[in-house]
């Protein structure tokens, strides 16, 4: 039961987390870069691990955001000065590095405390398992997940970032021309939103792995988007679309025996489908009701 | 260091000889499998490029996922052409999702491809690990199509890659002009009466077969790189398309190559990783290197531009100088030129040490001079120049303070056509706006 607790407030924490950032990214149109991040981040983990031999927080974190930040940087010059097209540059860079990720793990299959399974699912169903201690291994007191750690950390971060920064990301994710012309530094909120991602993916890392914290990113947020009115709205409902998403998912998927991740992962894309299919049946509604005046 | 070769263990050339001598059938059938579809996946690949659709491939590799669990947990069975129907069907699902989300809702293209990416691919891991749950027979193998397998591949499988290969590159082939036209122009396509919708749902069915067929060498994570890659690499080695297509083929297929070698070398090694580094050193040589477009060949271009725009500055302040002084004096010093212009004085020098090895300047302890031909390229220069300026002033009406700052820039460019071009419109004018002298082509004086 403890372990059920454990599992649903680390899957909660990053769903949350997730849903908070991600906003920030479909509003900026730049989901595709936070794809690219998710999957490079990979390589920043193995790289960190190999080098220091440790998995520690700051060196795993570190890690990510070098590379997480790599990857918006070498997009951004392909684009630049290979004269390719955005969404290519973005392409090549975390293809590349996801692939070196991968055949790194392959090759250090047995120092590396990870494989190709853990890349794709993460491992949310043995988070409580892998805790952290406080002093001597053996009598120290236990402080729980070192996964929930992670993500609690990580949320803490986004969720300062975001209060005090709000004005800011708000009017860079709506007028990023006038955010220019009031002198806000927009390239600097670039890449800060850039390595909020890449703290956000890499503290998922553990529980929901490299691939499927992007449909986190993307799908929660997209789905207030649909029918928030603000930002701060779309922040909460966004928030509240990933909670649901975990609730269900978790539920399908002691349901169905599946993977925990994935099946969360699925419900976010089902709550999303429920909110189009509903805005589409109002439309048609509202189409058939041509009497009633028009914006009201 | 001695001990490497181990009799039981054969070392890695003496498996490289065996590969290459094909005595392995089953390698050759996978190597030619895996060329083949480095071929036609690039080849088509480069089509979503150009209609700037790179990574609708990522998604539609993503989407199949599903697909092919699907098809597995209704039929039971690893047939390659149930998996491949299955994975078709999704894909196109998928392919019809990104197109209808941006299209009815507020959802942004790039949003939509980024939530049917990971939405799928979370519903196919979803399945698999469902799958690996039940008690079912054969189910072992389905996760290679995560990351690809090059050894793992049966004979079945690399006789459906051949035929479906074979059927996007005759297609590609057979409609190649309207679907060059549909990719530059759209609109002029649809205004000569082709029917665009047609073909779009022709490219994204080979697109999609492409995926699809790939799947088992190169895996669904990876899928995406060897649609783009080859394309993006190519197009730095030529700008006409029937080039860039036949050069993304050839950097496919030899990624191919690779990719598969390291996989019989070392079978439990995931192919499209592999492929997928070869191709982007590819590309970053390909970015670096190609003759025309790299960036070396660029940089040393620019590189070659600033030199001679800085020694054409020096050989036309001499001129100024020489002017200045009525052509009588002859030998100018350094602080002389710096006078006329602000140049860093190193720089200087070693622009004067250019001209110098050019033979337009000599250097004596009495100064510097410049030599016939190099005064008869500062009378040219400096004719350009004013012709120039006193065309900006006559014919645009810029004031004579406007025009120095472009002339400074043309005179560089011009060349003798439009030289000619410039004095038939300014026949009678002699000296330009701020009343110097424009020289004759001779170097005389009028």
């Amino acid at each position: 039961m403890i372990n059920d607790l454990w599992i649903l407030a680390t899957a909660s924490l990053v769903a949350v987390s997730c849903a908070l950032v991600g906003s920030f990214l479909i509003l900026r149109r730049q989901s595709l870069v936070g794809d690219a991040i998710s999957h490079s981040v990979l390589l920043g983990i193995v790289i960190a691990f190999l080098a220091t031999d440790s998995r520690s927080l700051p060196v795993m974190l570190g890690g990510a955001v070098m590379i997480g930040l790599l990857t918006a940087w070498l997009s951004d010059s392909l684009h630049k000065f290979g004269k390719l097209q955005s969404d290519a540059s973005i392409g090549i860079v975390f293809t590349l590095f996801f692939a070196l990720g991968v055949i790194l793990i392959s090759l250090y299959a047995g120092q590396v405390d990870l494989d190709q399974e853990c890349v794709l699912y993460g491992e949310i169903a043995f988070v409580p398992f892998d805790t952290i201690v406080w002093g001597n291994p053996e009598t120290g007191v236990d402080l729980g997940p070192r996964a929930l750690w992670a993500i609690g950390i990580v949320f803490l971060i986004v969720l300062i970032s975001i209060l005090i920064g709000f004005n800011r990301l708000q009017t860079v994710a709506f007028h990023p021309s006038l955010a220019v012309s009031l002198g806000i530094n927009v390239v600097f909120w670039h890449y800060f939103l850039m390595t909020l991602v890449s703290l956000t993916t890499v503290a998922s890392f553990d529980a929901v792995g490299a691939i499927l914290v992007v449909a986190l990113l993307v799908i929660p947020a997209s789905s207030a988007y649909l029918i928030a009115k603000s930002l701060k709205g779309m922040l909460w409902l966004a928030s509240a679309y990933g909670l649901a998403s975990v609730m269900i998912g978790y539920a399908v998927s002691y349901k169905l025996d599946s993977s925990i991740s994935a099946s969360i992962a699925v419900s976010a894309g089902g709550l999303l489908l429920a909110t189009v299919l509903a805005l589409e049946i109002r439309k048609r509604k509202r189409r058939l009701q041509p009497n009633r005046p028009v914006g009201i | 260091m001695q001990d490497w070769t181990v009799i039981s263990q054969p070392s890695t050339w003496e498996l490289l000889l065996d590969f290459w001598r094909f005595e392995d059938m089953n390698a050759l059938w996978v190597l030619m499998g895996s060329v083949l579809l480095g071929i036609s996946a690039s080849i088509i690949g480069g089509f979503a490029f150009l209609r700037k659709r790179s990574l609708v491939g990522d998604a539609l590799a993503h989407a199949a996922l599903p697909g092919v669990m699907m098809a597995f947990l209704l039929f039971e069975t690893r047939d390659p052409v149930v998996m491949f129907l299955g994975a078709l069907t999704s894909s196109f699902i998928g392919f019809f999702i990104i197109d209808w989300l941006p299209k009815n809702t507020k959802i942004k293209p790039d949003a939509a491809l980024a939530i049917t990416l990971s939405f799928f691919f979370a519903l196919g891991l979803m399945l698999l690990s469902y799958i690996q749950g039940l008690q079912v027979e054969n189910k072992s193998g389905l996760d290679k199509i995560l990351f690809g397998q090059a050894a793992a591949m049966t004979q079945d499988d690399i006789t459906l890659l051949t035929y479906v290969t074979l059927f996007v590159l005759l297609n590609v082939a057979l409609f190649f002009q309207k679907l060059r036209l549909i990719a530059f122009n759209t609109q002029y396509a649809r205004s000569l009466g082709i029917s665009v919708k047609f073909y779009e749902f022709l490219l994204a069915l080979l697109i999609v077969m492409s995926v699809v067929v790939g799947l088992q060498l190169v895996g669904v994570v990876l899928m995406a790189a060897v649609l783009l890659t080859p394309v993006a690499a190519a197009r730095f080695w030529s700008d006409q398309l029937s080039r860039i297509l036949i050069i993304a083929g050839s950097l496919g297929a030899l990624s191919a190559v690779i990719s598969t070698q390291i996989s019989y070398l070392a079978p439990a090694m995931p192919t499209g990783p592999w492929m997928v580094v070869s191709l982007a050193s590819l590309f970053l040589l390909s970015m670096l290197f190609a003759p025309n477009k790299g960036l070396l060949k660029r940089f040393l271009e620019q590189k070659r531009l600033r030199q001679k725009v800085s020694e054409e500055n020096v050989l036309r302040t001499l001129y100024k100088l020489n002017e200045q002084s009525n052509f009588t004096r002859r030998y100018f010093n350094l602080p002389d030129i710096q006078a006329l212009r602000a140049i860093p004085i190193d720089t200087l020098k070693k622009t004067l040490r250019s001209l110098g090895g050019k033979d337009l300047v000599v250097e004596s302890t009495k100064g510097y001079r410049m030599t016939d031909t190099g005064m008869e390229q500062a009378t040219q220069l400096t004719r350009r120049h004013r012709l120039w300026e006193s065309y900006l002033n006559q014919q645009v009406e810029l004031t004579p303070e406007q025009v120095h700052s472009q002339a400074e820039r043309i005179e560089h460019i011009l060349n003798e056509e439009q030289e000619q071009q410039l004095e038939a419109e300014l026949r009678d004018r002699h000296s330009d706006p701020h009343g110097k002298p424009i020289p004759e082509s001779q170097g005389e004086i009028k």
